[in-house]
């Protein structure tokens, strides 16, 4: 259970992202984060795992609270927090196995990172998650070889490495065109359902939410303007999370 | 290009017809008064720069310049062996009855025609030299018959097709028999394609052969250029491979990106910064230590190979036992304090380990010099290869052990914050603040102390430790709400601060500190340019670092990597190319610096240069600059081609 608190985020310059937003999610559950670009989806999402420092609230995992969290009680958190990012953020001049393993640096001992080893069962491991995503044959191949869809399946693969409880999903297929956008949604859907991880995923297209989301959030600058299933967005609903002048697509 | 057209070109600014002439008017003055400025400015540059025209029109300087230039244009790089050669023709004085018919000389080879053939002794005789080498000096004798007398007559010179005629005064001596008159000349031996052996004459004194010389041969010029032209690449090949070591970790602290999000408690700040004292003096104890005991070691040569063979082992067995390459469920307590304590002894062990070590290249280093015959070189790399070891040995120890402490007493800062009500820490951190700043400021005063002298302990102890603690209240003062310090950026811009001032020392003035500590020659050179690389490169890979790619970072980071793993997978990647060519072009720039440090005394061509100059051997001097030319444009092509292919 996720437990989202009057969270405020306030950045420097006094650009308010977030003002007062709580909500939960309980395990296992595939939440739809959507909203007009700007209005804080993304600093919601890397406020869970603190990549981004609240200014205010509070967050609970299973109890566990992460906003006071120390830094070495952060490391665990995070790694059973998987991350999938909208421009994918593979690191590009790294072979694509290399990439998946960077999943498992918050298990492996940070000592082996000088000589920048992993050990065995860890690279098996990769090799099994790269299968999953059906990369097998491009583990040995530069990041940056690979087709935008490709990559985006690495981070798929990067994040499974993790073993998540959750995973935090940054419009995942923002930047893919449409058919390639379900592929990688089905991913997500397959380890929520299979695996039983919880899913954040903002997203821009309210076909995708419909399909795939059990629950979804609205958020209109850093306010929670709609809570609920997705079947209840319709067109008047659609009007309050975008704006008068919206008009849906696709 | 076709559809290019010429536009009318309109006057950009709206002008009202009343206003236009006093504001074109404005403009003339303004012009005016530009150009009068600018005459003054320029006319007071010509004044201070000595600029004078007549020294260039002077002939005597002109003369001076194109002996100078044509110099220059003929490097010397080639000596021939030079012998005087003889060309005889005969002469009879006085002159006999039936008149004098000297043999006929070759006219192919190089001989002289005396006329008249005879004469009254004192007559004056015309001497014509034919076949003779282009340009070439020389000097004519007359030797009577059976003597080996040369009596001097004059001098000659041939001109460029190797002739000559001079009018000389013979001495006044009668014989009966021809006498010679003799023209000597030195004359180049050999050609570039027709080498020859030349008796000098001289005999080793070891064997009792002559020596002989090969000519034309390589000049001794041309042969110093090279050994010195070694030396300079080699000087900046060591430059570079010392900079980028300190440079590559440094550029880490310089980079606004990684440091901007480091941030501290004002506890756990204060706390480091008492553990850091302390921490240097338990390094040197320990490293003295392990000296001592190292130095039991080493009576015996069995238990040093034994040592160095053995210690690594044990310290890789501890190594394995206490850092699983997997964790996953935190440690307890006790497994926490029996890792510290192992990797307490690891370090001792390490420690030790680095003195058998540098003891064993010492040794090893000292016997390959004396057997090693061709490869002595490598002996001498690696005895001092071992010394400077064993010199960083107690500094790196030293630094070490004050980082551990520094950075227990962060966890105890950690620690404490997570237990004690935070009021509490904020009180607390007001006097550990305070102590905390005294002693940093003792420490700095005492360094100040030393360089100018100061034995006052008013002055390097009690008024230091009294500001510093005011500075310390001051800082946690400021910190008291937040309680967290952005001691990164404090860092970043103590790092480039120290990095462009120490780059806007050129080299060339600071070779002139470490001749005075290390001595004239390379190695003094080596070092100024290893500083001078360390900042400038720091800086240039700093702000690579800064220009990479935000994404992967955060990514990293969300896994739960620790700031070293982020660095090593997000960073490293991501800037191997740009380091690589930048090494490169340091690697260029240093070779560049290289061949002029010698000015200053730091070794290489330039030393030879300099002297060459200085001593008008122009000749000398050209062939080092044509080396110098050599290795730069070639050095800057490599580079070029490498970075490249890299990139």
């Amino acid at each position: 259970m996720l437990k989202v608190e009057h969270l405020t985020k306030i950045y420097e310059g006094g650009t308010l992202a977030l003002d007062d937003v709580s909500f939960e999610v309980p395990d296992g559950q595939f939440l739809a984060v959507i909203g007009l670009s700007g209005s804080g989806k993304s600093t919601l999402l890397r406020c869970i795992n603190r990549l981004i420092e609240p200014t205010e609230g509070r967050i609970t995992w299973n109890g566990v609270d992460i906003t006071t969290a120390s830094q070495e009680d952060m490391r665990r958190i995070r790694r059973r927090i998987g991350m999938v990012f909208q421009h994918f953020n593979l690191v590009h001049r790294s072979k694509v196995i290399t990439n998946v393993l960077q999943g498992r640096l918050g298990y492996v001992n940070p000592a082996l990172a000088i000589i920048n080893r992993f050990p065995k069962q860890e690279i098996a491991r990769a090799h099994t998650q790269l299968e999953r995503v059906g990369l097998l044959e491009k583990a040995n191949q530069r990041a940056d070889e690979l087709s935008g869809g490709q990559q985006q399946r690495v981070g798929v693969a990067r994040a499974l490495m993790q073993e998540p409880e959750m995973v935090l999903a940054d419009e995942p297929v923002a930047s893919l065109d449409p058919v390639l956008a379900h592929s990688i949604m089905r991913y997500l859907e397959l380890i929520n359902d299979e695996d039983g991880v919880t899913v954040l995923c903002s997203l821009h297209f309210l076909d995708l939410v419909h399909r795939y989301a059990d629950q979804a959030i609205a958020l209109n600058e850093g306010k929670v303007v709609f809570e609920g299933p997705p079947s209840e967005i319709d067109d008047a609903r659609f009007q309050e999370i975008y704006g008068q002048e919206a008009e849906r697509v696709g | 290009m076709a559809d290019t057209e010429v536009r009318p070109v309109e006057n950009g600014e709206p002008t009202e017809p009343g206003q236009r002439p006093r504001r074109s008017g404005r403009r003339s003055l303004f012009l005016a008064l530009i150009i009068i400025l600018g005459t003054m400015i320029y006319a007071f540059g010509y004044e201070v720069t000595d600029v004078d025209l007549d020294e260039i029109r002077s002939e005597t300087r002109r003369t001076q310049l194109v002996r100078v230039i044509r110099e220059l244009a003929r490097p010397d790089l080639i000596t021939y062996e030079r012998i005087p050669t003889n060309t005889d023709a005969a002469i009879l004085l006085p002159c006999p009855n039936g008149g004098f018919t000297p043999p006929a000389p070759d006219p192919n080879s190089r001989h002289i025609v005396v006329s008249p053939a005879c004469g009254e002794p004192g007559v004056d005789i015309n001497v014509s030299g034919f076949n003779f080498s282009g340009n070439a000096r020389g000097t004519l004798y007359q030797v009577p018959p059976g003597s080996n007398l040369e009596l001097r007559l004059d001098t000659f010179q041939t001109d460029e097709d190797g002739t000559f005629t001079v009018t000389v005064d013979t001495r006044e001596r009668a014989e009966t028999e021809p006498q010679t008159i003799r023209a000597v000349t030195r004359e180049n031996i050999g050609t570039i394609f027709n080498r020859v052996q030349v008796d000098t004459g001289e005999v080793d004194d070891d064997t009792g052969e002559p020596i002989t010389v090969t000519s034309p041969r390589i000049s001794k010029a041309a042969t110093d250029t090279w050994e010195r032209i070694i030396e300079t690449v080699f000087l900046a090949l060591l430059a570079t491979t010392l900079g980028v070591f300190i440079a590559v970790p440094m550029s880490f602290l310089a980079a606004r990106n990684l440091m901007r999000d480091v941030s501290t408690p004002v506890i756990k700040l204060a706390l480091q910064m008492l553990a850091l004292p302390i921490g240097i003096g338990v390094g040197i104890l320990a490293a003295r230590l392990a000296r001592d005991v190292s130095e039991r070691l080493i009576e015996s040569d069995f238990l040093v190979i034994g040592g160095a063979i053995l210690l690594p082992v044990l310290m890789w067995i501890a190594l394995r036992w206490a850092y699983p390459p997997l964790e996953e469920t935190p440690p307890t307590s006790q497994e926490k304090a029996a890792r510290g304590a192992v990797t307490a002894g690891v370090a001792v062990a390490g420690i030790l380990l680095l003195y058998l070590v540098s003891n064993l290249l010492i040794s090893f280093g000292d016997w390959l010099e004396e057997h090693g015959g061709f490869f002595d070189f490598i002996g001498s790399f690696l005895s001092s290869n071992g010394d400077v070891l064993e010199a960083i040995i107690a500094v790196t120890t030293a630094l070490i052990t004050a980082g551990t402490l520094m950075s227990l007493a962060g966890r105890l800062g950690t620690w404490l914050k997570a237990r004690v009500p935070a009021n509490v820490i904020r009180n607390a951190t007001l006097p550990l603040a305070a102590v905390a700043g005294a002693i940093i400021a003792v420490l700095i005063a005492r360094g100040i102390g030393w360089l100018y002298q100061i034995t006052d302990p008013m002055k390097i102890t009690w008024v230091p430790a009294a500001v510093g603690a005011l500075f310390g209240l001051f800082l946690a003062m400021r910190a008291y709400r937040k309680e967290q310090v952005g001691i990164g950026l404090t860092i970043y811009y103590l790092a480039r601060t120290v990095f462009n001032a120490i780059r806007s020392i050129e080299p060339l003035i600071m070779v002139i500190v470490f001749v005075v500590w290390v001595g004239l020659g390379p190695f003094a050179g080596s070092l100024a340019l290893a500083l001078h690389t360390v900042a400038a490169l720091a800086k240039l890979y700093s702000e690579q670092v800064e220009s990479i790619m935000e994404g992967p970072l955060e990514a990293v980071k969300a896994t739960g990597a620790n700031r070293l793993q982020t660095i090593v997978y997000a960073v490293v990647p991501q800037i191997v190319p740009p380091y690589i060519s930048f090494t490169l072009y340091r690697w260029d720039i240093n070779v560049r610096m290289s061949t002029i440090i010698g000015f200053a005394g730091g070794g290489g061509i330039g030393f030879l240069l300099q002297q060459n100059i200085r001593l008008l051997n122009y000749r000398a001097a050209s062939v080092n600059m044509l080396a110098i030319a050599i290795v730069v444009a070639s050095m800057d092509y490599l580079s070029s081609r490498v970075r490249e292919r890299i990139v």
